[in-house]
């Protein structure tokens, strides 16, 4: 599993292309390149289009409530090269908002509606952000860390 | 359309915009069965997850088990016995069968066809049977665990399983001469819901709804996870794509699960089932993605550690859930009655779905 993760020389070229927006962080199947949100874009359509890379299927989107800041996870694979790599990027709790990757991968939709639902994270650009699993109508974005959900009733 | 529907598998409700007949938008509406199941993981340890991931695709509760455990095994360095490599395989290869025997069951009932899903359910019940053997559970097991299975199976269980796969090829047979070989299912799925291969890998689609459309990724090949490089079996593809594709796929797969299983216990060496790891499990914190080859697709886990028994985050990959994303487009311009055959081939399970 780990040999086929994205070799270390292909993340440092990416990293010299994007450079400084982007760092390596973390080894072997933790390895992931981390991206300013400014230049997520970018650096997933060279992953899809580019030759060397070609990351034709969004295995995985998600996000993570590190209290501080957001998390938003892409793992992504290709078909025809056989690698996966994973992308990270961050945003502030003040500014929960990253670009949707839609236009990319349609395979982003659901997934990006299920991280604005849970966590509250908007996805600049996506064609019909709305809640998915959740009633329309509810307040909250229950997967924050903030929200617990008490045997007497729920506290924001 | 739903939730309260016969075809819907489970509560899922599609809203229809019909042109007469015609489908021009079918949007799912999902969440009537959510449970909070990535919330409520962290405020359990990890081995009290275990329970929970039988609960996502209940039919494939082996499966969830698997990916669950490897995820975290992955995590944490921890190695598996042999022998219990080669029972987890023979489980989810089983679970595989079941699954798919379910699927084959609902697009007969779901067509109309009564008696068709009543024989799935009667073989179904078969391995049913082997679970209740082996792990007392018939449909959510935990019987997968970290660093191996809970418990060796008795000897009964082994001949009991070869007496299975011995009566298997004519249970097969008898759903191909029911099903496959009857006509009002060949004019009901061949040539209707097709969706091309770049089309499918671009809406996320995995599994046999994926490789019905021509596109050779399952996971087993691919990305090898537990022993499956030692198998030798083969991947069905599809060439149209439509319904009738996602449903022969699925029935050669059920073939070669039942190949995969012989192998296996033919294989099988004597030994212990589970590794020593503590009661409760700390990780190092980090995180850690995994995926395995569910009957529905690829189910992934996301789990990330702070370091503490309990996990910071759990993420599942739903295939079902990503699948269902396909929907809209493979729906356009279908009559009323292909929706319901294509949410059939679609194959949703809610539990998964809704999470």
């Amino acid at each position: 599993m780990s040999k086929q993760m994205i070799s270390s020389e292909l993340f440092l070229r990416l990293q010299a292309q994007f450079s400084p927006g982007v760092t390596i962080i973390g080894e072997h199947f933790q390895q992931a390149l981390l991206v300013e949100s400014e230049e997520l874009i970018e650096l997933l359509t060279v992953l899809k289009t580019d030759p060397n890379y070609q990351f034709n299927l969004l295995s995985n989107l998600t996000a993570v409530d590190y209290v501080e800041y957001f998390e938003v996870v892409y793992h992504l694979y290709s078909l025809p090269l056989k690698q996966s790599a994973t992308i990270k990027t961050r945003c502030t709790n003040d500014h929960a908002s990253v670009p949707s990757v839609t236009a990319i991968w349609p395979s982003a939709d659901f997934q990006e509606r299920e991280v604005y639902d849970l966590l509250g994270i908007r996805f600049t650009g996506h064609p019909n952000l709305l809640r998915i699993l959740m009633p329309d109508d509810f307040p909250e974005h229950p997967l924050r860390k903030a929200y617990q959900f008490t045997p007497d009733g729920e506290k924001g | 359309m739903g939730p309260q529907h016969p075809s819907t598998h489970g509560v899922l409700q599609v809203v229809l915009e019909l042109d007469g007949e015609r489908v021009v938008k079918a949007i799912p509406q999902m969440g009537y069965l959510h449970r909070g199941i990535e919330k409520l993981a962290e405020s359990r340890t990890y081995t009290q997850f275990i329970p929970y991931t039988d609960r996502l695709d209940y039919v494939s509760s082996m499966g969830n088990n698997l990916g669950y455990c490897q995820t975290i095994e992955k995590l944490m360095a921890i190695s598996v016995p042999e022998r219990a490599e080669y029972l987890r395989v023979i489980m989810t290869e089983l679970n595989r069968i079941a699954s798919h025997l379910i699927f084959m069951s609902s697009v007969a009932i779901d067509l109309g066809a009564t008696t068709g899903m009543m024989f799935g359910f009667r073989d179904r019940e078969r391995i049913l049977d082997l679970f209740d053997m082996a792990c007392g559970a018939r449909l959510t097991y935990s019987y997968i665990r970290f660093g191996g299975v809970r418990e060796d199976v008795p000897a009964e269980f082994i001949e009991a399983t070869r007496q299975f796969l011995a009566d298997f090829p004519a249970m097969l047979t008898e759903h191909h001469t029911l099903l496959s070989g009857n006509e009002i299912l060949h004019h009901r799925l061949k040539g209707s819901g097709i969706i091309s291969g770049q089309r499918a890998v671009e809406t996320g689609l995995t599994g046999p709804t994926l490789r019905a459309s021509g596109v050779d990724y399952d996971i087993r090949k691919i990305e090898p996870y537990g022993i499956y490089d030692r198998f030798s079996f083969c991947v069905p593809l599809g060439t149209v794509g439509d319904n009738w594709d996602r449903y022969m796929v699925r029935m050669e797969e059920m073939q070669q699960s039942a190949d995969i299983i012989a192998q296996a216990l033919d294989q099988l060496p004597p030994g212990p089932v589970m590794t020593k790891i503590p009661k409760v499990l700390k990780p190092l914190p980090g995180d850690v993605y995994h995926r395995i080859e569910n009957p529905r697709g690829e189910l992934g886990y996301y789990v990330v550690s702070d370091g503490s028994t309990k996990p910071y985050r759990i993420h599942v990959r739903r295939p079902s859930f990503i699948n269902l994303q396909a929907l809209n487009e493979i729906c356009q311009g279908s009559l009323i009655a292909d929706v319901v055959a294509i949410l059939a081939t679609l194959d949703p399970l809610m539990g998964e779905v809704d999470c």
